[in-house]
């Protein structure tokens, strides 16, 4: 009888798939960095140190761009957390020789670790420069080592890696729910990033479910996509009002 | 073709020599050699090799040596070690990879498109050409590999049933790029070896010892009879033609790697026709620098003459003035065009920091353009050499900086970088070009490195006729 439940329950997220999403808001952010420290902590990325960082070689799944805006003295900072924007329409997906990336049907763009040969294509095509590549051998020095996460792999020397919106965590959720018979609550997913958010600037959710918290802000007139005249369809909508200082 | 003294016979050439105009009397083809005279000519560079030869193979040998070394060494630790970096993903690798690709195209445009077009100056230097296409495709095909981030998982491109139950994605301009030179290897050493049978028979019977096995094997019993012969210029003809759509995809190809993605200043739809214009102009330079260097060094003044440094010279004039054609109209589209981020790429390019790049680049490719226009300066090998040397200079400059510049700078401002080659990437950039080198001056001691069939073949074309007091030549079809 479970299984039959398990059945119609995939049956029915086909015809409504999720699109997994979320919402920026610009005015919010404070550029604390919290969630680049919640992400590597969560994902396992290495830390380079200050030598590499200056070679570009630094490994940060997400990233606070700032912007100076204005001439002194009324300069304002300008913060931008840049993550893997899940485009529908991926530049980096095409190029990729192997398959490593390709698009789940949840709508994330998913890195398949074991298949990345290196060849850097997805990151040249990729407009948001949000891929990093593992230069070196992964190294976690003490006490980092002791707080690997265990449901996530680390990568291995020379292949590409980004953010999986913690997909590890949607799986977790998504499994938690069908063993027991429900559907996946809205707001129940939080990426590492979402969760550390000390001003909740981050909203994680099914942008194809109108209720969602998520859809909902990306409806606002606030709301724009990175880049979006590229035509690639990002799956990560920013919210920024006209006046704010920030 | 040993009986060429009896083929002759047919024209009305008297016996001894002829007094011929000046313009003629320059022609390799028209020159009054017995076919044991050109075999000698050829053959004797081939065996006698010199201390000199031996120390360029030493240090070259080294060159190649301390390359491997840096490539393992890059292996071992990670790509990191290399001067790439983000954003700035392909490097110095890349650019020599389009660089060799390009330098490829040059023996195909001589040899098959100058043979459907019957320009019978191309016969001495086509084997030399071909060598250059073929060396030059394995030393671009050895980027693909040294550039991979986990090499030693090169197979999973290639098409096999395995046990991820996955084919290679046939949509990635990687595949295409990799079927494109395979292909074009392929194509263009079959080219090279087919062209190379009557020669081998030939050198086969003027030698003894090791090379005499080594030339019977290769030659595969070539008798050179009538079929024989039938048979070799139609598999020559049908493969000129089929190889030149080849080469105009393979390079077309290496430029969709760039020209696909959405970084502003690759996407462009004249990239393709601009690579292949750039290639065939930056590989008939190397013919040019190449046959100097091999005229002098193995003392074939005789085979490598003025006609066909002039001719040679004309040509790369004309391809140096498609690729200033295809570079300005690509450059003032968008020039003019003003996208903010191409703005910042142009301004970065011709006034910024990589202006020195940018102008040496200018310079290199238009001014050799301008100074091939005379006779003089194309003639004359010391000139020639200079400026194809030059014009290769510039034309790697053209592919660093539309490798590592364009990739500096995009679309977010927070991510532009900058890129500095390290140890690593120069000495294996390095080892490329003494490879090159080294498999082309071993090949050229092995291998007779003018078609001496060609050129008999071109001889019989001639025959010399006197109309009034003058001896003129009059060429006939043969093919």
């Amino acid at each position: 009888m479970a299984k039959a439940v398990r059945v119609s329950a995939k049956e029915k997220q086909d015809e409504n798939r999720r699109r997994w999403g979320m919402v920026i808001d610009l005015d919010r952010c404070t550029g604390c960095q919290a969630c680049v420290v919640a992400c590597h902590a969560e994902n396992n990325v290495p830390v380079v140190g200050e030598q590499e960082a200056a070679r570009s070689h630094s490994m940060h799944w997400i990233r606070i761009e700032r912007y100076w805006e204005g001439e002194y003295p009324n300069v304002k900072a300008r913060f931008m957390p840049v993550l893997c924007q899940h485009c529908g329409e991926a530049p980096c997906e095409p190029v990729c020789p192997v398959f490593a990336t390709y698009h789940t049907p949840e709508g994330l763009n998913a890195q398949v670790y074991n298949r990345c040969i290196g060849t850097r294509y997805c990151g040249s095509a990729c407009p948001y420069k949000v891929r990093v590549f593992n230069w070196f051998r992964p190294d976690f020095p003490e006490p980092l080592e002791q707080q690997l996460n265990p449901d996530v792999s680390v990568r291995q020397r020379g292949i590409i890696e980004k953010c999986s919106f913690c997909v590890q965590r949607i799986r977790r959720v998504e499994l938690d729910a069908d063993a027991s018979g429900r559907e996946v609550e809205d707001g129940e997913v939080q990426p590492a990033c979402v969760q550390s958010c000390p001003p909740s600037a981050l909203i994680f959710g099914d942008l194809n479910d109108p209720e969602s918290e998520a859809s909902q802000l990306a409806r606002s007139r606030r709301a724009f996509r990175l880049l979006d005249f590229l035509g690639t369809d990002p799956a990560v909508i920013y919210l920024k009002g006209g006046e704010t200082n920030v | 073709m040993s009986d060429r003294e009896h083929m002759a016979g047919d024209s009305d050439v008297p016996e001894g020599q002829i007094e011929l105009s000046e313009e003629y009397r320059e022609r390799l083809l028209l020159a009054q050699r017995t076919d044991a005279e050109i075999n000698a000519a050829v053959l004797r560079p081939m065996m006698e090799t010199g201390p000199k030869f031996w120390i360029t193979v030493a240090i070259l040998s080294a060159i190649i040596l301390w390359g491997l070394y840096a490539w393992g060494y890059m292996i071992y630790w990670g790509m990191g070690t290399a001067g790439i970096n983000n954003p700035v993903y392909w490097g110095l690798f890349i650019a020599t990879f389009v660089f060799w690709v390009g330098i490829s195209h040059a023996g195909t445009m001589i040899s098959a498109v100058l043979r459907i077009f019957k320009a019978d100056w191309r016969r001495p230097i086509t084997r030399g050409a071909e060598a250059m296409t073929a060396f030059a495709l394995l030393m671009a095909g050895l980027y693909p590999f040294i550039h991979l981030g986990r090499v030693w998982k090169f197979y999973w491109m290639l098409p096999y049933p395995n046990n991820r139950f996955m084919w290679p994605n046939f949509q990635s301009p990687l595949m295409w790029d990799m079927v494109a030179i395979f292909t074009y290897l392929i194509g263009s050493s079959l080219y090279l070896y087919l062209a190379l049978i009557p020669d081998m028979a030939m050198a086969r019977d003027h030698s003894v010892g090791w090379r005499y096995k080594l030339y019977r094997t290769l030659a595969l019993g070539w008798r050179g009879t009538e079929g024989e012969w039938h048979k070799l210029h139609r598999a020559l003809n049908i493969f000129s033609v089929i190889i030149i759509p080849v080469f105009l995809s393979v390079h077309s190809i290496v430029a969709w790697d760039f020209a696909i993605t959405l970084q502003p200043r690759w996407h462009s739809t004249i990239f393709a026709p601009y690579f292949i214009m750039g290639a065939v102009y930056s590989g008939l330079a190397a013919l040019a620098t190449i046959l100097v260097i091999v005229r002098k060094s193995m003392r074939l003044e005789e085979f490598l003459r003025r006609e066909h440094f002039d001719a040679l010279g004309k040509l790369v004039m004309v391809a140096g003035l498609g690729w200033i054609y295809f570079w300005f109209a690509g450059f003032i589209v968008e020039w003019y065009g003003n996208d903010p981020v191409t703005r910042e790429l142009i301004h970065d390019e011709v006034a910024g920091k990589l202006a020195p790049l940018f102008w040496l680049q200018m310079t290199a490719n238009i001014l050799p353009v301008i100074f091939l226009a005379f006779r003089k300066i194309r003639t004359n090998p010391k000139w020639l050499l200079g400026f194809t040397l030059l014009i290769n200079v510039g034309m790697y400059t053209e592919r660093v900086l539309i490798v590592v510049g364009n990739m500096q700078r995009n679309y977010l401002p927070f991510d532009w970088g900058t890129y500095k080659p390290t140890w690593v990437e120069i000495s294996i950039v390095a080892m490329t070009f003494a490879g090159f080198i080294l498999l082309y001056i071993l090949f050229s001691r092995i291998v007779p490195y003018v078609p001496v069939w060609e050129i008999k073949e071109g001889r019989l074309r001639y025959s010399l006729r006197r109309i009034g007091r003058l001896w003129v030549p009059t060429a006939a079809e043969i093919d």
